[in-house]
């Protein structure tokens, strides 16, 4: 499984602040079971939106050298229900940056409208620890996350601020 | 120089917001991770939240000496704390209060140490040396 929650990056500023879009699709299984006949995209998966916009913001301003891991979710308030069809936009700035881990503010919006907030805890996952566990290889940055930021240095026109190292 | 009052009233307010308890639940005396249900990762996210709150830079394991235990045998006999690793507390820890501590000095109650006057008394100390 893909475990992708974000479309493409819109706008990349390193080291302050990305947002990311994600177009809800009826395609997507989740929503023939959340909930049948009523077609919700569920907030779990909107702060794993967040978590991987915020989570890529963090790994690039230290150089994809840190295996950022969600270490707390501090709050999250969704103000409606967010249906197939729509267009979300996982809007991140980060907060405050240290050796040991990373926090950002997270809001989601729709056309506009803020209709969700969440605020987002990194953690650095212990360099020597994580090397016992699983070697140096840098499972969170493996791939997959670190392409949505190849492409959206692709997508995105230099003037609307990409990545600085594009 | 804000009042010591004014220093525990938004040390209070920063807990409120990192562990999502109630203010009513917090009183001097209330020890982060007993009381107030404080978790290893929530310790970063109170040490940043102050950093914020209170205009300060808080180096890493000064207000939470991580490492300051861990296998020294000189530090810890038998589950208690050794004459010379009270010493060791009292000199990276100037601004925690040993004094119930030290009659009984059992290493599994150090966490008890770390109290919300604990983090007033360091965050005092702190804004007094800048």
């Amino acid at each position: 499984m893909r475990w992708i929650w974000i479309d493409r990056f819109e706008e990349f500023e390193p080291g302050k602040r990305a947002r990311a879009v994600r177009n809800l699709s009826h395609a997507e299984d989740h929503f023939a079971d959340h909930f049948p006949g009523w077609p919700v995209m569920p907030a779990s998966l909107m702060i794993e939106g967040l978590a991987q916009t915020g989570g890529i913001l963090v790994g690039e301003a230290n150089d994809f050298r840190e295996k950022v891991v969600l270490a707390k979710v501090v709050r999250a308030t969704f103000h409606r229900e967010m249906m197939p069809g729509e267009t979300l936009h996982y809007d991140v700035e980060l907060q405050h940056m240290a050796p040991e881990g990373a926090s950002v503010a997270g809001r989601v919006f729709v056309d506009g409208e803020l209709v969700g907030e969440a605020e987002i805890f990194f953690a650095h996952l212990d360099q020597s620890r994580s090397k016992q566990m699983f070697g140096d290889h840098n499972f969170v940055f493996s791939g997959q996350l670190k392409h949505m930021l190849d492409m959206a240095r692709k997508v995105i026109k230099p003037a609307e601020a990409t990545p600085a190292s594009a | 120089m804000p009042t010591q009052e004014e220093i525990f009233k938004k040390v209070s307010a920063t807990l409120v917001e990192a562990l999502n308890v109630d203010e009513d639940e917090i009183s001097p005396s209330s020890t982060l991770n007993g009381d107030l249900g404080a978790e290893s990762i929530d310790f970063l996210d109170i040490v940043f939240r102050l950093e914020r709150e209170f205009g300060i830079k808080i180096p890493r394991n000064e207000l939470f000496p991580e490492a300051i235990f861990q296998g020294d045998a000189d530090f810890v006999k038998d589950g208690k704390v050794t004459p010379k690793g009270l010493q060791e507390l009292r000199e990276k820890m100037p601004f925690a209060d040993l004094s119930s501590f030290e009659k009984n000095p059992e290493a599994t109650d150090l966490s008890e140490l770390f109290t919300v006057d604990l983090i007033a008394r360091y965050i005092a100390g702190k804004l007094q040396a800048k």
